[in-house]
């Protein structure tokens, strides 16, 4: 497959959203709303539950399956809520020493005049800060799309994972296409020139791991279930300040 | 020329004066270059009229016309605002990390033209007397996009600023993170914002002054991760560009969305300043707060 070609697998209907991840990987799940500001953002989704018996926060983007849940989620684009919403729910598992899992799949976060006025970039900036310092273990996996800041809101990990044709970029093929080159003709090139693919993202240690999709089989759900319990167990008698001096130095190496 | 513009041209006022402060004139480092005026007069960019290069200069960059705000490179910046300044991390550069096509000849050529390495200029300054670290970004280096030297030096910036105990002061002006480095870009605001953390956990203030633009992934990150946020006068300030916005929900934004004053009404800024009071009022904040703290 040519990036291109992976761009439009990360986006195809039928993949599986974070939503059925959590279905899949999270027993006893128990789903926790809203922002305790302003709103619930169902663009984010987010609550606490057991991965192989130990608990755990989960967060994802949900982008919806069918069209009125799509509408719903938003397309899996959040406000500034949705972020807050994450933010929250982080300092709780913080709180109560539990891991945090992020499933991110997104196109980014929403543009649109309520985003702006309640503070978009305020909220992805402060849930980056507040997610790179937390005192717990975090991992986060690009499941779909890594939309820009929208995802990185939900990715400043101690490790981040992407499946095989997941992508993580910096703005989407079409906006630098339009942007650059002023040309939307262009979009399979800037999909090869972004180096957005998930083996492109492991040469450039921007994910630390490429999980093999098998068709989304349940063998790899029950791959991806014990791969998270192992990485979690390794991190939990890790000492808090140790996890924040290792989280600074994997992204201070960019 | 009215013989009010004749007067201002021919009794130059002091140059304190004009930076808002009638004490005694801070001891002013001596230049390191000259200052060579490339040419006598321009034009306004807004209301067209022919204004005198020096005139200009010495208002700041705001058009003694029509009051409109001309864009200020990443020194002429730190000029208006510090009495001393020392550049650090001068030696940082980019590369084409992707080998993005065309970025090469761009950096080339915008280097060559600008005489920068790349859209940031960070040091140590004196501001109102108080020793500060201070980053400033350039829009003539991709409208201030963020790659990895821009990341990386406003990164040392800060912990240079940790190690040294002193407060930052961080000119932002940035259309977001810039394409051509793709991933690694994005990764400069995870990059940053944990230096921005490490700075505000040992106690020390950040102080950042949002300019025209402030979006995308600077605005983002470390734009909205200071203790005081200060925007200059009309300065446009979003996570999505207005016409991004336009083109997603069809329909005309309204005027002064997305505006210093908007952000403000919303919650978003402490204070907006106008370029003239800018040295004064980072001053002042930067002595209430670093007095607190040592006491």
């Amino acid at each position: 497959m040519n990036a291109y070609e992976i761009v439009m697998k990360s986006r195809e209907k039928g993949r599986p959203t974070a939503m059925q991840y959590i279905e899949k990987i999270v027993e006893g799940f128990i789903e926790l709303h809203g922002d305790r500001r302003f709103a619930d953002d169902a663009a984010v989704i987010g609550g606490v539950g057991f991965i192989e018996g130990k608990p755990v926060t989960v967060i994802g983007i949900e982008k919806g399956t069918d069209t009125k849940a799509k509408i719903e989620h938003n397309f899996g684009c959040a406000h500034p809520e949705g972020y807050r919403k994450a933010m929250r729910l982080m300092k709780e598992a913080e709180k109560f020493h539990r891991p945090v899992l992020c499933l991110v799949d997104t196109s980014g976060a929403y543009c649109g005049i309520g985003a702006e006025e309640r503070g978009q970039s305020e909220a992805i900036a402060n849930s980056i800060m507040e997610m790179i310092r937390l005192r717990t273990p975090t991992l986060s996996i690009i499941i779909g799309e890594g939309g820009s800041g929208g995802a990185l809101g939900l990715s400043a990990a101690d490790e981040v994972w992407i499946t095989e044709t997941a992508t993580y970029s910096v703005i989407s093929p079409e906006g630098c296409a339009s942007i650059l080159w002023k040309d939307s003709g262009k979009v399979a090139q800037a999909c090869e020139s972004l180096k957005l693919t998930a083996n492109d993202l492991l040469a450039l240690r921007a994910v630390e791991k490429v999980l093999p999709e098998l068709q989304f089989s349940d063998e790899f759900f029950v791959g991806l279930k014990a791969e998270i319990a192992q990485f979690f167990a390794q991190k939990r008698g890790v000492a808090p300040d140790r996890l924040i001096e290792e989280r600074y130095e994997r992204f201070r190496k960019f | 020329m009215n013989f009010e513009d004749l007067k201002k041209f021919f009794f130059k006022k002091p140059k304190n004066a004009l930076e808002g402060t009638d004490e005694a004139a801070p001891q002013e480092a001596p230049s390191t270059e000259a200052v060579i005026p490339e040419k006598l007069a321009e034009k306004c960019e807004k209301c067209g009229k022919i204004i005198l290069s020096d005139e200009m200069r010495e208002n700041c960059g705001v058009c003694p016309k029509c009051g409109y705000y001309k864009k200020l490179n990443a020194r002429e910046r730190i000029e208006i605002c510090a009495e001393q300044f020392e550049e650090l991390f001068g030696e940082e550069t980019s590369e084409n990390i992707l080998d993005f096509p065309g970025y090469d000849e761009k950096l080339a050529a915008l280097r060559e033209k600008t005489g920068e390495r790349d859209g940031a200029v960070c040091g140590r300054a004196t501001i109102g007397g108080v020793e500060c670290a201070v980053f400033s970004m350039d829009y003539r280096f991709m409208m201030g996009s963020m790659g990895h030297t821009v990341g990386e030096k406003i990164t040392k910036t800060f912990e240079y600023a940790t190690e040294n105990r002193l407060p930052v002061v961080g000119f932002v002006l940035s259309g977001g993170a810039r394409m051509q480095e793709g991933i690694v870009s994005l990764m400069q605001m995870a990059k940053t914002s944990a230096a921005v953390a490490k700075h505000s956990e040992a106690g020390l203030l950040y102080i950042s002054v949002l300019t025209d633009p402030t979006t995308g992934g600077v605005s983002a990150s470390f734009a909205f991760e200071s203790d005081v946020i200060m925007a200059e006068k009309g300065a446009l300030i979003g996570f999505a560009g207005p016409r991004v916005i336009e083109q997603t929900i069809r329909q005309k934004l309204p005027e002064g969305f997305q505006r210093a004053e908007f952000l403000q009404k919303k919650g978003f800024v402490d204070l907006i300043v106008e370029r003239k009071e800018m040295k004064e009022k980072l001053a002042s904040l930067l002595k209430i707060h670093c007095m607190e703290a040592d006491a």
